[in-house]
C-alpha cells in the first residue's frame, strides 16, 4: 500500500473523477433543450427520467457529448478504422505529428541560433530582441493563412507550411531561455576561463552551452506544446486533405461534436506524451551531467 | 634554526608593481580600490596580503592575474604585462569559492585547464593523478561536487590550479569559507606541498594567524584608499609546524601585523 501513498495516483484520480461527474451534470444542463424539442416534436410526453437521460445521452449531435460518447468515438477512430484512411484519428494525428515534429527541430535549432548570436554581440542583442517579442505579439490565427498561401504560391505545400508555423511558435521560448541559459555562469566560472585564456569557442561549449542545458529542457517542454499548436492552426486554413486541425474544423463544420472532442482528447495526448518523451531525455542528461539523483 | 629564512634564495621578480593605482568609477564617484602601490614578490616566496574588506587586496591580486586594469602605475608580472602573463598561462588561480563546474566530476575539473592548454589524454590522465594525490584527493576521481564537502571541493580547486605548471600560484581568501578545524589542516597542507614544488604563491587573507603562519612575506594593507601600510619578512624558518604558532617568534610578528592593521587605522570602522 506505500505505493499508493508515494505515488500521485489517488490525487489525479480524485480531480479525474470529478471533472467527469461535472462534465455529466453539464451535459444534461447543455443538451437538455434539444432532448425538450425533440419530446416536443414527437408530442411525447411524462417520459420517465431513466428513459430522458438515456435519449439524452446518446444525442447524434449534442453541444457537449458525454464523456462515454467522447470515448466511444475515440476508441472506434483510433482502434477500429484502418490508420490509412482518413476515417482513422491515427492517421490524422500522425499527419499533425509529423508537421510538429519538424516544425520544432526548426524552431529549437533556430532559437538555438538567435540566442547564441545574442549572447555573443551585442549589436545582434539590441536589434534582434525587440523583434523577436513583436513576432510573438502578432496572433498567429491571423498570419498563419498568410502564411500557407504565400508558400503555396511559391509551391511549396503540405507538410512544410504548417511545420513553418510551428517554427513560428516554438523558436520564442527557447530563445528566450537560451539567452538566459547562455548567460547564467557566475562571473567567478566565466573568471576562470580568463585565467586560463581560453578561446571563445572552448568558453561557449565547456562553459556557457552546459550551463545552459537545463535552461534548454525548459523551454523545448513550452516549444514542442507550442508547435503542436502551430501545426494545428497551420491545418485549419489550409483546407488539408489531413491532421487534426482539419479534423476539428470538419467536425464543426458537419456538427459532429463528437468528433471535435475526440480530435482535441487525440492533441491532449500528443502534447502529453512529447512533454513526457523530452523530460525523459531531461532526466537521461541530468544524468550524465551528474545532477544529484 | 629561526632566522633561515628564504630571503638567501635568488630574487628576480615574479611581479614587480611600482605607484599602481585603480580606480573604478561608479555612479557614487571614484573609488580608489588602489593607490601608489609598491611591491615585488621574488621567485619562491610565499607573500600573504592582509587587510579588512576594502583595502583592495583581492583587486591587487586580480591586477596580476590580469581580471582587472590598473589606472596608474605600472606591473610586471615574470618580467612582462599582466595580459602577456596570462595568455603564457603563467599562474594558476584559486578562487574564494571552489567554483568547480557541477556537471563535471572532479577528474573532469581539474582535467578542464588541461583541455584548454591541449594536453594530450595521456597527460591529462597522469596530471589528474599526481594533483589529485597532492592535495589528498585520490579516490574521489569520479564525484562530482555536491557530493564533497566544502573543503574538499576547495582542494579539488587547489588541484586544478596545480595540474599545469603555472610558477606562481595567485589565492584570494581560498580557505576564507572554511572552519578552523579544516583551514589548519589545509594550511599545513599548502605550506608542505609549497615547500615540494617551490612555486611561488600570492595569498590573500583577513586571518593574522594564518598570515603569519604560511608567509614569507606579509604585506598588509588598509582601505580608502587601499594601500600598502607595512610590509614584514617573516624570520620564521622554512620548516613550520603547526604548534610554532604558540612561538614568541610568531606571537611577535603577528603583533606587528596587528600594530600594521591598526596604524591603517583598520579598526575604526
Amino acid at each position: 500500500m506505500d505505493w499508493v501513498r508515494r505515488s500521485n495516483i489517488v490525487p489525479v484520480g480524485v480531480v479525474v473523477l470529478a471533472i467527469i461527474v461535472l462534465w455529466y451534470a453539464f451535459a444534461i444542463v447543455l443538451n437538455a433543450p434539444w432532448q425538450q424539442s425533440v419530446y416536443a416534436r414527437g408530442e411525447i410526453v411524462d417520459v420517465p427520467i431513466g428513459q430522458y437521460l438515456t435519449d439524452l445521452y446518446s444525442q447524434q449531435r449534442p453541444v457537449l457529448p458525454a464523456p462515454h460518447q467522447v470515448a466511444t468515438e475515440f476508441w472506434n477512430s483510433v482502434f477500429m478504422a484502418d490508420p490509412s484512411t482518413p476515417r482513422s484519428l491515427i492517421f490524422h494525428a500522425w499527419i499533425t505529428l509529423s508537421a510538429t515534429a519538424l516544425g520544432f527541430v526548426f524552431g529549437t535549432v533556430l532559437g538555438i541560433g538567435l540566442a547564441v548570436l545574442i549572447v555573443h554581440n551585442r549589436a545582434m542583442d539590441r536589434s534582434l530582441m525587440p523583434w523577436i517579442i513583436a513576432s510573438q505579439t502578432i496572433p498567429v490565427l491571423a498570419t498563419a493563412p498568410m502564411i500557407v498561401v504565400v508558400l503555396n504560391s511559391v509551391g511549396l505545400s503540405g507538410l512544410i507550411p504548417k511545420a513553418l508555423i510551428s517554427t513560428y511558435l516554438s523558436f520564442f521560448p527557447v530563445v528566450v531561455g537560451m539567452v538566459k541559459g547562455f548567460r547564467s555562469p557566475e562571473a567567478i566560472h566565466l573568471d576562470l576561463m580568463r585565467t586560463y585564456n581560453a578561446s571563445g569557442a572552448q568558453l561557449f561549449w565547456k562553459l556557457r552551452w552546459p550551463a545552459a542545458v537545463p535552461f534548454l529542457f525548459a523551454s523545448m517542454k513550452v516549444g514542442v506544446a507550442a508547435s503542436l499548436v502551430g501545426a494545428i492552426v497551420g491545418e485549419l486554413p489550409t483546407g488539408a486533405a489531413g491532421g487534426l486541425g482539419s479534423r476539428l474544423l470538419a467536425g464543426s463544420y458537419y456538427g459532429q461534436t463528437t468528433q471535435i472532442w475526440a480530435a482535441l482528447l487525440m492533441a491532449a495526448g500528443l502534447s502529453a506524451g512529447l512533454i513526457f518523451l523530452i523530460a525523459a531525455v531531461e532526466r537521461f542528461t541530468g544524468r550524465a551531467m551528474g545532477a544529484p539523483a | 634554526m629561526l632566522g633561515t629564512g628564504r630571503r638567501g634564495c635568488s630574487l628576480s621578480d615574479v611581479v614587480s608593481a611600482k605607484g599602481l593605482g585603480l580606480t573604478f568609477e561608479t555612479a557614487d564617484g571614484p573609488v580608489h580600490a588602489l593607490s601608489d602601490v609598491d611591491l615585488t614578490v621574488g621567485k619562491g616566496e610565499f607573500v600573504s596580503f592582509i587587510g579588512p574588506s576594502g583595502c583592495g587586496k583581492t583587486t591587487f591580486l586580480r591586477v596580476i592575474a590580469d581580471l582587472e586594469q590598473p589606472t596608474a602605475g605600472s606591473i610586471t608580472v615574470n618580467g612582462t604585462s599582466p595580459q602577456a602573463a596570462r595568455k603564457a598561462r603563467s599562474y594558476g588561480y584559486v578562487f574564494q569559492a571552489a567554483a568547480l563546474y557541477p556537471w563535471r566530476t572532479i577528474e573532469r575539473n581539474v582535467a578542464l585547464p588541461l583541455e584548454i592548454m591541449g594536453y594530450s589524454r595521456a597527460e591529462q590522465k597522469e596530471r589528474i593523478a599526481r594533483t589529485l594525490e597532492m592535495v589528498n584527493l585520490s579516490g574521489f576521481e569520479k564525484k562530482y561536487p555536491w557530493q564533497l564537502s566544502g573543503g574538499m571541493q576547495q582542494r579539488a580547486s587547489i588541484a586544478r590550479a596545480l595540474a599545469f605548471d603555472a610558477d606562481l600560484l595567485l589565492m584570494d581568501e581560498p580557505f576564507g569559507a572554511l572552519d578552523e578545524i579544516v583551514r589548519d589542516h589545509l594550511n599545513e597542507q599548502l605550506l608542505d606541498l609549497w615547500d615540494r614544488t617551490n612555486k611561488t604563491i600570492c595569498f590573500v587573507t583577513h586571518s593574522i594567524p594564518e598570515a603569519v603562519y604560511l608567509s614569507t612575506k606579509i604585506v598588509v594593507m588598509s582601505p580608502r584608499p587601499g594601500r600598502v601600510t607595512d610590509i614584514i619578512e617573516s624570520t620564521l624558518p622554512r620548516e613550520r609546524p603547526l604548534d610554532i604558532r604558540e612561538a614568541p617568534e610568531f606571537l611577535e610578528i603577528a603583533a606587528r601585523v596587528r600594530e600594521g592593521l591598526r596604524a591603517g587605522h583598520s579598526y575604526e570602522e
